[in-house]
């Protein structure tokens, strides 16, 4: 027999008697499940997260802030400032021939998470008429628009989820007086986790007599380099201008780089476990079939189709184990709604997404496990005596 | 009784040393995990109560990004049982690069002395911060980094304040350099403390006579739920209605906005704690199988069904232990080798967690097996049936 086909038996014979080593093989199996599970879930969180901020912005639309401002909340426009940025050539305009740009005012407030009572910070953001026209992704789910000049609050879809007492008809107090939520709102990106009122009505409540932002719809995609040319070198303005897309982008890539890292940490930990609990059930694998292998070696089966079938064995497992691992991370995470800190100091809500490169990602680092947890114990049935080996 | 049996429990663990050796590995990367998660969670469980908090804060209820007018101080002073006022503003400033990050704080210096006893600092250099309008003081830790002195000018760009000439940049002149009374609070000594005078002087008009959050030093301890009660009343329903906490409370605040750690911290935890339970659950079963022959000769010397059953579960203790201690011991090693920024410690609590979860672990992994030695027939058992 060629060596290939000396390897493809024995390993198709090891692989047909896992079943007799069914308690030992879900050592492995379930060893690395709870590693790819582990990694997949989490890293699912940052994934979910940075699709919620990538939605988020068209390459259609630019944001205008202060100069050096890192944020929208540390970011203000006076008045005028803003008056002059909508009149520039490049931003597109409405039926009514005014320019289609928002000045926006966001403000921090405090609501409980639910089941909780201490408060999270919540955006809550201050929109112009023109807000609505700017972003048509926006739809009512529930409720109504806030009235202008009325202290009405529409909630966001990712907000209405995560935090309590923003139920319709429901008021919040701050600022000295009762807000009431009139609608529920529902974007897919960043905005679903904000709280919306009238930019007016926000400005007199709060005391500012700016904006933080300047949304505007531009005439092309390609009139911004030139709405960012002339904005920025007007003596009269102190801006910064972005592509609403680049602004979003920016403001998740610390944090999702973070959870990444703190993912391998505990990955890796896990991992080391996880390979000490591989080696045991190899060995004791390979200990227990040392009859069968002796004889297949004086039957004349070579080293290596030995050795592939111990690492077989380990890698086929733990592939089975890693994709129980990702199933597992699949079923009770994907969808999973939680929120936390974002760009602004302000909760953020989204969803945890298993996708397909992290499933592969878990899959990986089960195989590499499985590898690694095979390799000594092949090499040991490699190495057994024959003679040895047959007496047991 | 103890000692009597225990080199024959240590006989059984040494008689597959890498099974055991590799099984202990197993167990200490699983210790090391919960011993490390159970410590961020016992940051979060801690504090939360106003017991011995002789600080308060007072931040604006809607946010404590939105500042607080100065007006309210004297107003807060004025609560019984109010000792020391001092107000604080988060400055935002950037030294150089946006990578060297470290928190600055806008104060009144006199306010701060008063209100901070634990900084301490030389006398002359109190009073020069506290006469010197575009004063600064570092703490040791930052001047040792920077490498900074007294007489140094540090240019911050602040991302929030501008000046009233539209610039952001700000210099500040250190005056002073602080450490603390102790060795806790010398190892927070990584921040900076700013001139109210000059910030208030050199910002944009509509953001003047602002001062950020206040706080509040009470006289009694005891007495601190109640004042905090009372100066939010003092302002209910008014335009700036704030929200008073012990200071250990507010700073708890910042971690929870992370998410519900919690939950992902438990159910890491549960992941780890399952997947250990099968490896060790597995490898116990499997020593024990291995040595029927043995425990029924152990059985025919004159032990009792009872003294196999604990023999096995003394086993399944010992391995969990040590496993555990291994890896508790290096939980604590790494927290306590954190930078003073990370108040993550695995302290009595969290061993106290890890003990019940090795007593837990220990007899579920070991009770099956041990059950299986007790009834094992001795003739059976000899005859290899």
């Amino acid at each position: 027999m060629s060596t290939l086909t000396q390897v493809r038996e024995i390993v198709l014979m090891n692989l047909r008697s896992i079943p007799q080593r069914l308690g030992a093989s879900l050592v492995i199996v379930i060893g690395i499940g709870g590693v790819v599970g582990v990694l997949v879930a989490m890293l699912s969180m940052s994934a979910g997260l940075g699709k919620t901020l990538n939605a988020t912005g068209d390459p259609n639309r630019a944001i205008i802030l202060r100069g050096g401002s890192n944020g929208e909340l540390a970011s203000f426009l006076d008045r005028a400032s803003a008056t002059l940025i909508k009149q520039d050539p490049a931003i597109a305009r409405a039926d009514d021939s005014l320019p289609l740009a928002s000045g926006e005012i966001i403000v921090i407030t405090e609501v409980p998470r639910r089941g909780d009572t201490s408060g999270a910070n919540v955006s809550l953001r201050g929109v112009e008429p023109k807000g609505f026209l700017l972003r048509p992704d926006l739809k009512i789910v529930e409720g109504r628009r806030f009235k202008p000049g009325l202290r009405e609050i529409m909630v966001g879809a990712g907000a209405y989820k995560q935090f309590d007492g923003l139920e319709i008809g429901q008021r919040l107090k701050f600022r000295g007086s009762y807000w009431t939520i009139v609608g529920r709102f529902e974007s897919g990106d960043a905005h679903d986790s904000e709280l919306w009122t009238d930019l007016e009505t926000a400005q007199g409540a709060f005391g500012r007599s700016g904006v933080s932002s300047v949304l505007v719809r531009l005439t092309s995609r390609d009139a911004f380099a030139g709405l960012k040319q002339r904005l920025t070198t007007n003596p009269q303005l102190n801006v910064d201008v972005k592509t609403e897309r680049d602004y979003f982008s920016s403001q998740s890539s610390g944090l999702t780089s973070q959870i990444g890292y703190l993912t391998t940490i505990v990955a890796a930990i896990m991992a080391f476990g996880a390979l000490f609990g591989a080696l045991n059930t190899m060995y004791s694998a390979v200990s227990t079939r040392t009859q069968e292998i002796g004889t297949l070696r004086a039957l004349g089966f070579g080293a290596a189709p030995v050795i592939a079938s111990v690492m077989a064995e380990a890698m086929a497992l733990s592939l089975a184990g890693g994709m129980l691992g990702a199933g597992v991370a699949y079923l009770l995470f994907n969808g999973y709604s939680v929120s936390t800190l974002g760009g602004n100091f302000t909760q953020i809500a989204f969803n945890f997404a298993v996708t397909p490169a992290l499933v592969i990602k878990g899959l990986v680092w089960a195989l590499a496990i499985g590898f690694l947890g095979g390799l000594f114990p092949a090499m040991r049935a490699a190495r057994m005596p024959v003679t040895q080996a047959l007496r047991g | 009784m103890f000692l009597k049996y225990a080199p024959l429990v240590l006989t059984a663990l040494l008689r597959k040393k890498t099974r055991t050796v590799f099984t202990l590995l197993a167990l200490a990367a699983a210790f090391l995990l919960i011993g490390l998660l159970q410590a961020v969670n016992s940051v979060l469980a801690g504090g939360a109560d106003f017991l011995g908090a002789n600080r308060l804060i007072s931040q604006a209820k809607t946010s404590f990004t939105q500042p607080l007018p100065m007006r309210l101080l004297p107003q807060i002073e004025a609560v019984p049982g109010v000792d020391r006022v001092s107000h604080s503003q988060f400055f935002g400033g950037i030294y150089q690069d946006p990578k060297n990050f470290f928190p600055q704080f806008v104060v009144n210096p006199q306010r701060l002395r008063d209100t901070y006893p634990e900084w301490t600092m030389p006398e002359d250099q109190w009073r020069s911060f506290i006469s010197t309008q575009d004063g600064a003081i570092v703490g040791k830790l930052l001047a040792d980094k920077y490498g900074w002195k007294v007489g140094d000018i540090v240019p911050l760009n602040s991302f929030i304040w501008t000046k009233t000439d539209g610039s952001r940049v700000w210099e500040w002149r250190i005056v002073g350099i602080f450490s603390g009374r102790d060795q806790e609070w010398s190892d927070r000594a990584g921040l900076m403390y700013l001139n109210y005078g000059q910030f208030d002087e050199g910002r944009v008009a509509g953001a003047r006579g602002l001062a950020g959050v206040f706080v509040v030093r009470v006289r009694d301890p005891m007495q601190s739920e109640r004042i905090a009660a009372e100066i939010d009343k003092r302002f209910e329903n008014s335009a700036d209605e704030t929200k008073t906490q012990s200071e250990q409370e507010f700073q708890l605040g910042f971690l929870k906005q992370l998410g519900d750690i919690g939950f992902i911290v438990n159910a890491i935890s549960g992941a780890v704690f399952f997947t250990i339970l099968i490896l060790t659950g597995y490898t116990m079963s499997q020593a024990v199988r291995e040595r029927v022959p043995e425990l029924a000769v152990l059985k025919c010397l004159g032990f009792t069904d009872r003294s196999v059953l604990l023999l096995v579960l003394a086993e399944s203790l010992a391995l969990c232990l040590i496993g555990a201690l291994l890896g508790m011991v290096a939980a604590t090693l790494v927290t306590n080798g954190l930078p003073p920024e990370y108040p993550v410690k695995t302290d009595a609590r969290v061993w106290l967690f890890s003990g019940a979860a090795v007593l837990v672990l220990a007899s579920a992994v070991g009770l099956p097996p041990a059950l299986h030695a007790m009834r094992i027939r001795i003739v059976d058992a000899l005859a290899g049936r």
